[in-house]
């Protein structure tokens, strides 16, 4: 994997729309039942805008970030070898339908362990008066050539 | 009633479990727009030598959190979630997969509170390092 990568400055990737409805599709993806993910008048009698994205919905953002970072020719990370290492959502607020996520990458540590690279990055999200949101913070580990 | 007032370390706040069938997981692919096809076809994870189809683990993270959402109610918000992932969930094309999920108060402060998820599979633990942050709201 190429350590520089760390270097790289990301072109913000086009904005990410939250829509009603695909809020509520990937609530039930995940079995999320809360009223705020679902029933508008919920939401807005708790404060919000509209419906409430559930907390793991920014990482439908940061595909296209992902995508990204595996169409840089010089990365070197073969996508069949990679598993999800570790995780986070460090948010500002909360996303709510309507809002109108614009989500920059950068490739914050590359360290070799046992054979296997891991990568860590981070997409941060801002909304449409470039306002942080949320950042997604993702390692993936590229298993090595041995097994 | 204020979210943090009734609040004591290591106080177990819910405690659920969910089942997960192949069902689960196509929806999960769908919506995530992850069609990683270890996550529904059995002769691909056999292939790359997995032990069977194996849940998204942003789907294992995702479930899990919910027994938290559904406590504050809307009294709260999550503001920060972490897990790393540490075993692989099997989903059985028959029995499918049960997952249990314990979340304990493990630490509070001022302006939240931290709240720790045990997630198990099969009597072992799945996610570490499974925290959670929560901001009360209003």
């Amino acid at each position: 994997m190429n350590p520089e990568l760390t270097e790289r400055d990301f072109a913000p990737v086009a904005p990410y729309l939250v829509g009603r409805e695909k809020v509520r599709e990937f609530a039930r993806a995940v079995l999320a039942t809360a009223p705020l993910h679902h029933d508008v008048e919920a939401a807005r009698a708790a404060g919000f805008a509209d419906v409430v994205a559930p907390p793991t919905f920014p990482i439908v953002v940061s595909e296209a970030t992902l995508q990204q970072l595996l169409a840089e020719p010089d990365a070197g990370i073969d996508f069949s070898r990679v598993v999800h290492g570790d995780q986070r959502f460090t948010y500002s607020r909360p996303v709510v339908a309507g809002d109108e996520l614009t989500a920059t990458l950068r490739v914050t540590s590359i360290k070799s362990l046992g054979g296997n690279s891991m990568i860590t990055s981070e997409t941060a999200m801002v909304d449409a008066n470039g306002e942080h949101v949320v950042t997604s913070i993702s390692t993936l580990v590229v298993r090595g050539d041995e097994s | 009633m204020s979210l943090l007032a009734a609040l004591e370390t290591g106080q177990v706040i819910a405690e659920r479990s969910f089942a997960l069938s192949r069902d689960t997981l196509v929806r999960y692919a769908g919506a995530s727009g992850d069609f990683n096809p270890i996550h529904y076809r059995d002769d691909v994870a056999a292939a790359v030598g997995l032990p069977g189809v194996l849940a998204h683990g942003m789907l294992t993270m995702g479930v899990a959190v919910q027994p938290v959402v559904d406590w504050l109610d809307g009294r709260g918000w999550v503001s920060d979630y972490q897990v790393r992932f540490t075993r692989p969930v099997v989903v059985d094309p028959e029995s499918g997969a049960e997952i249990t999920v314990v979340a304990t108060v493990a630490a509070l402060d001022d302006e939240g509170a931290r709240i720790d998820l045990t997630v198990s599979y099969g009597g072992s633990t799945v996610l570490g390092k499974a925290q959670v942050r929560v901001t009360p709201l209003g």
